[in-house]
């Protein structure tokens, strides 16, 4: 056999001419297999990535929705437990999502298998498509397992099927994004566990997992406004309740916005190496 | 024959300011089995790294297959297959996953990649764990791992950066008929090493670098010619109780049957058996003593490090 070999994968241009690298099919074939890695890669430690989770909204449901739950009774006339849902939903894609790219990206970095991928005709933006979509797909995995939870505890109710959906995808491209993004910086692991214990944490929480920010005094009311999390949270509630705190259109805005900022900056990074090349 | 890579005023500094480059110039035939030699911090890993774009360069150009690495980067990256000096494989994926994945990031099929990695592990004797976990594999089998996983996509320059280090004596002859293999089959390989002998071994051009500066650049013969004296060590059938006189600068008796000779240039080891034939001594086997290019490869170095001290001193 002869070990050199002419793929249809590479743009074949002479001397001078202005050359590609990949042909898109040559692009598609290395998507599929960034993907198609990631997710076994989730898949193969199911134990830690999908398991907790769901073991944790579970534990949410009997704390929250039925020993908690019955004293509050009905948030915008919908039975408490049954508030609670879109939530949990929303934070398992949210947090899933992003560990996602954070620990893949941030464990290829460290072990530095990152250049498998630096070295390959990939461009900058196929990397960071493959990676989202990774996350993407935990986020959207994790997501489905812990709805399967919350039909043990709650009715499920769907208000809009294309507002379910469209939520959910663009809330776990942005948190994929944003996982990226702390991979590119993070030098240690610690590194990748500040944003999602500190900042990631607590705007979920107090985004209106658990609670109407009606229910809250006006200062909070309008300090929680500030929050981006809350839009997108309520997003997702009214795609399955028809409630929100704030209006859909403001949803779709955040999370557009927010995905179109964070590729580009990361797409700046690939590009210039930062927390890459040397 | 065209260039494999044209190396322009390459230079890098690193943040910090520490200048791994001060301008290099390197040109290497397509087709060459190159070497790029040089003590630890010459300048070789970054010289690499620029080429495999692992290393943003500060200044300079570098073409590679007459496509300029800043306006094709893309394609030269397909045109380019690196072993490097670290393992930088996933350990914990099976060993074919690691050359299947590698096969897709270049574009191609899983199909494809898949068989293309089956063909490259049986040559490389890793066919028989392809299925078992790369971090279960000895040293010598993950360097082996790392040059199927380069070689998957059938580039035309194989980038080698120590690919024999840590590799015990009978594999890295393996490697080197393996290496002497792709190479008459076209493919262009620019090889860093420590072992010096084995660049001498396999390659017919190099190139010297120390302190980001090219102190030789070279074919590998006019190198060697260089050289002013060699020891050659003679094993004699019978016990030699005493030497002639022999047209060589010293000439001494080890043991019995062991013979060393001095030679400068011009003097020809011909000679040597002649007069000892003329004695009733027969020699039947020799080996050079000393590692040539390692002797020249220090005086080099050493000479461009007096030179560069006498330019820094005030």
């Amino acid at each position: 056999m002869s070990i050199r070999s002419q793929s249809d994968a590479f743009d074949h241009q002479g001397p001078g001419e202005k050359a590609i690298g990949l042909t898109p099919r040559g692009a598609w074939n290395a998507f599929v297999m960034l993907l198609t890695r990631e997710v076994l890669r989730f898949g193969r430690i199911w134990v830690q990535t999908v398991l907790p989770p769901m073991i944790m909204t579970a534990l949410y449901f009997v704390v929250f929705g039925h020993l908690i739950g019955p004293r509050i009774g009905e948030i915008d006339g919908v039975p408490y437990i049954q508030y609670l849902v879109p939530g949990l939903i929303l934070m398992s894609v949210i947090t899933q999502s992003y560990a996602n790219s954070v620990s893949s990206f941030f464990g290829a970095k460290f072990a530095r298998h990152v250049e498998e991928l630096l070295v390959s005709p990939m461009p900058s933006w196929l990397i960071i498509l493959g990676y989202v979509a990774g996350g993407v797909a935990r986020g959207l995995a994790v997501g489905g397992a812990v709805t399967l939870v919350a039909l043990l505890f709650a009715e499920l109710s769907v208000h809009s099927v294309l507002n379910l959906f469209g939520v959910a995808l663009m809330t776990s491209i942005l948190f994929a994004l944003g996982g990226l993004i702390n991979a590119v910086y993070a030098t240690h692991f610690d590194h990748i566990s500040i944003v999602p214990t500190f900042v990631l944490t607590p705007l979920t929480y107090l985004g209106g997992v658990f609670y109407s920010i009606n229910m809250l005094s006006e200062f909070w009311q309008q300090a929680s406004l500030y929050n981006p999390i809350l839009y997108i949270i309520n997003g997702f509630r009214y795609a399955m309740l028809g409630i929100s705190d704030v209006p859909i259109w403001s949803t779709y805005a955040i999370l557009a916005v927010g995905i179109v900022i964070a590729y580009l900056y990361v797409l700046r990074l690939f590009r210039n190496g930062i927390g890459l090349r040397g | 024959m065209s260039n494999a890579v044209e190396i322009y005023e390459l230079e890098k500094t690193y943040e910090g300011g520490t200048r791994a480059l001060k301008g290099i110039e390197l040109a290497i035939t397509e087709g060459d089995f190159f070497a790029l030699l040089g003590p630890n911090g010459a300048g070789k890993s970054t010289t690499i790294g620029i080429l495999c774009s692992l290393v943003n360069k500060t200044a300079g150009s570098v073409r590679v297959f007459d496509h300029d690495l800043d306006r094709d980067r893309a394609w030269v990256k397909s045109q380019i297959g690196v072993v490097p000096q670290e393992f930088n494989f996933n350990q914990f994926e099976p060993v074919e996953e690691v050359v299947i994945n590698q096969g897709g990031f270049y574009g191609m099929t899983r199909k494809a990649a898949k068989k293309r990695a089956h063909e490259l592990l049986k040559q490389l004797g890793l066919y028989d764990k392809r299925e078992g976990m790369a971090r279960a594999l000895s040293g010598g089998m993950k360097r082996r791992l790392m040059i199927a996983r380069a070689l998957v996509h059938g580039p035309r320059m194989l980038i080698l950066d120590e690919p024999t280090a840590g590799v015990d004596i009978e594999l890295r002859r393996g490697m080197w008929d393996f290496l002497t293999q792709i190479n008459k089959q076209g493919t262009t390989i620019i090889l860093t090493t420590h072992y010096l002998e084995e660049a001498e071994a396999l390659c017919r051009n190099i190139a010297i670098i120390n302190e980001g500066r090219i102190v030789e650049h070279t074919s590998m013969r006019h190198l060697l010619g260089k050289l002013s004296q060699e020891t050659f060590v003679l094993y004699s059938r019978d016990s030699v109780e005493s030497l002639p006189e022999m047209p060589v600068v010293a000439s001494r008796l080890i043991d019995n049957e062991t013979i060393e000779v001095d030679l400068t240039r011009g003097q020809e080891l011909t000679g040597v058996f002649d007069v000892l034939r003329g004695h009733g001594i027969v020699i039947e086997r020799m080996k050079n003593k000393t590692n040539r290019l390692e002797e020249l490869f220090l005086r080099l170095v050493q000479d461009d490090d007096a030179a560069t001290n006498a330019e820094e001193r005030p």
